[in-house]
């Protein structure tokens, strides 16, 4: 099936020798959000670098609604809009006239009605003849989003949007990216965040070394990974788990003073409520209990311990 | 040119046009302070001693000079500027991803900078009449030297900008080579004024040849022919041109 973005056995190999990207072939549909996780130095920002055009690649090929992102660049470039990771903005420029410059350098006319909608769904139409260095950090990638939709891009690259921000900005980029999601635009995103793919997503790439390790639906990535453990610390040790609770799938610290017990968020039932009415009814007493959940170095290290899993793209 | 992506080589334009009036003071009046003095001690001291040169009067001699000395210095200076900021402050991404090629970003930036700098020089040329009577002989010349050197020159000033990592690489190259060259290429003297032996030197140095041919084009006298002048610049922007499409292709400087 042909996507709004083929990318075909891309591979960027910088001169120094550093293989930032290998032999990455995926395909995103209209429509889709796509998150891309991995860690520092995986290739997530040479991967939509490339697609954006500030990389070359030194192999394979990119098609943006079919259009060669290096043959055909004007047409496929129109189609995209881009987000940055870093902030940057022209610190002594209104808010409005940064967008009305993308907006022109795409080759788009003056249209202002159109700007009013972007910055209104941003919350920074008051804003709009602050000078962008007047602005707080949530607002500066606000605006960054406005002059990325400017010009009604068919795709749009979030490169880390929620990097070294505070929780209430995060929610409040979600928000934004969701309702990009009801207007129909494709994103790509990357981060770091499980949680932010698992909220935003309905697919996951995971890469890392500059290898396209897996890509699959959220939900079956976090059926298989977003697992979460409760840890219930005894008031006294035990030196066995009881018959009784062996089909639970606990798991006898060596000290005999916590058990862990494995669930799935997702499930109707997670157990947790009958584990502890059982425990009381063997006469374990809980002296605390907490929950963590598997973190995305950890889905890394499944991943890199177990076969090379198959990619459906 | 069809393929020209014009409302973004307009973008970039008014954009830079913009900052040019925003920041009028420094754009516009320190260039005429500069000149005004430079009237006060080369017309007035200095050319209380030099009556003419070549039957034309110092101070109005100097003037051809002057507005070239602004030229090639606003010239550089506003287009090195206008693209290394963007690359300073990290903006430059947006030249990169968007549909815009070497042609709509170098029509935008260096004609911006054209543009102010031939509205400097005019304004310099404005103020010298209230200092000395000036003549222009060929102004149909005089209009086409002054834009195809602050062409010339803005595009040189824009391969800087591409090329400068730092601030200082900025500066360098308009205070350590174009300053010299201008004083040294017949700005405030004719050529045939110096030795034989400096003479010949003098007409390495290419500035001689716009000075030469924009002081033609005031009054009709010039220290090489006019079509070497000509020539000259019409070289130059096409070297410079070359090598803008050179670093675009190759992405030096702006895709590292």
């Amino acid at each position: 099936m042909t996507g709004i973005i083929q990318i075909e056995n891309l591979s960027k190999q910088y001169g120094s020798g550093t293989k930032a990207l290998s032999d990455v072939s995926l395909t995103i549909q209209e429509g889709e959000i796509i998150a891309l996780l991995g860690p520092n130095g995986a290739g997530k920002t040479t991967l939509i670098s490339i697609i954006c055009g500030l990389v070359v690649p030194t192999g394979g090929r990119v098609l943006v609604g079919g259009h060669d992102i290096r043959t055909d660049w004007r047409a496929a470039r129109k189609l995209i809009g881009l987000v940055p990771q870093e902030i940057a903005l022209e610190p002594f420029e209104k808010v409005i006239n940064c967008v009305r410059f993308t907006r022109g350098l795409y080759g788009e006319g003056p249209d202002d009605a159109y700007i009013e909608q972007v910055l209104r769904s941003l919350a920074l139409w008051d804003k709009r003849n602050a000078m962008t260095r007047e602005l707080s950090g949530g607002m500066k990638r606000r605006v960054l989003i406005a002059k990325a939709l400017s010009h009604r891009p068919k795709v749009l690259f979030l490169d880390e949007p929620t990097a070294g921000v505070d929780v209430a900005l995060r929610r409040e980029m979600w928000e934004v990216v969701d309702q990009l999601r009801r207007d129909g635009v494709t994103i790509i995103l990357t981060t770091h965040y499980l949680e932010e793919a698992e909220e935003m997503a309905d697919r996951i790439g995971v890469i890392n070394h500059g290898e396209l390790l897996l890509v699959k639906p959220t939900a079956d990535l976090m059926g298989e990974f977003g697992k979460k453990t409760l840890t219930i610390e005894l008031t006294a040790p035990l030196a066995m788990i009881p018959d009784a609770l062996s089909d639970r799938g606990l798991r006898l610290s060596p000290d005999g003073r916590s058990l862990a017990y494995e669930y799935d968020t997702r499930a109707e039932r997670t157990g947790i409520a009958h584990l502890l009415g059982d425990l009381a009814g063997q006469g374990i007493t809980v002296r605390d209990v907490s929950t963590r959940q598997s973190s995305l170095e950890e889905v890394f290290m499944s991943l890199v311990a177990e076969p090379r899993q198959e990619v459906t793209a | 040119m069809s393929g020209v992506n014009w409302p973004g080589v307009w973008a970039i334009f008014h954009h830079e046009m913009t900052r040019f009036f925003r920041t009028i003071m420094q754009s516009l009046l320190s260039p005429v302070l500069s000149t005004v003095l430079y009237f006060v001690v080369f017309g007035a001291a200095i050319g209380g001693r030099i009556q003419s040169v070549e039957g034309v009067e110092y101070g109005a001699f100097i003037v051809p000079g002057l507005m070239m000395l602004t030229i090639l210095q606003q010239s550089v200076s506003n287009a090195s500027f206008g693209i290394y900021f963007p690359k300073f402050s990290g903006t430059i991404y947006e030249y990169l991803v968007s549909p815009v090629g070497w042609i709509e970003v170098t029509l935008g930036f260096v004609g911006a900078a054209a543009t102010k700098a031939v509205l400097i020089a005019l304004v310099i040329l404005l103020t010298s009449f209230f200092f000395v009577g000036v003549h222009i002989l060929h102004p149909v010349w005089m209009l086409a030297f002054l834009v195809l050197t602050a062409l010339g020159f803005s595009l040189l000033g824009f391969i800087i900008g591409l090329w400068a990592k730092s601030f200082e690489q900025l500066q360098v190259v308009p205070m350590m080579v174009i300053t010299p060259l201008v004083f040294l290429g017949g700005a405030f003297y004719s050529a045939e004024m110096l030795p034989p032996f400096w003479e010949g030197v003098a007409k390495l140095n290419p500035v001689l040849y716009l000075v030469s041919g924009f002081r033609w084009s005031f009054f009709g006298l010039a220290d090489v022919p006019v079509g070497v002048s000509l020539v000259a610049v019409g070289l130059m922007i096409a070297a410079c041109c070359a090598g803008i499409r050179w670093i675009f292709a190759t992405g030096w400087r702006l895709r590292e």
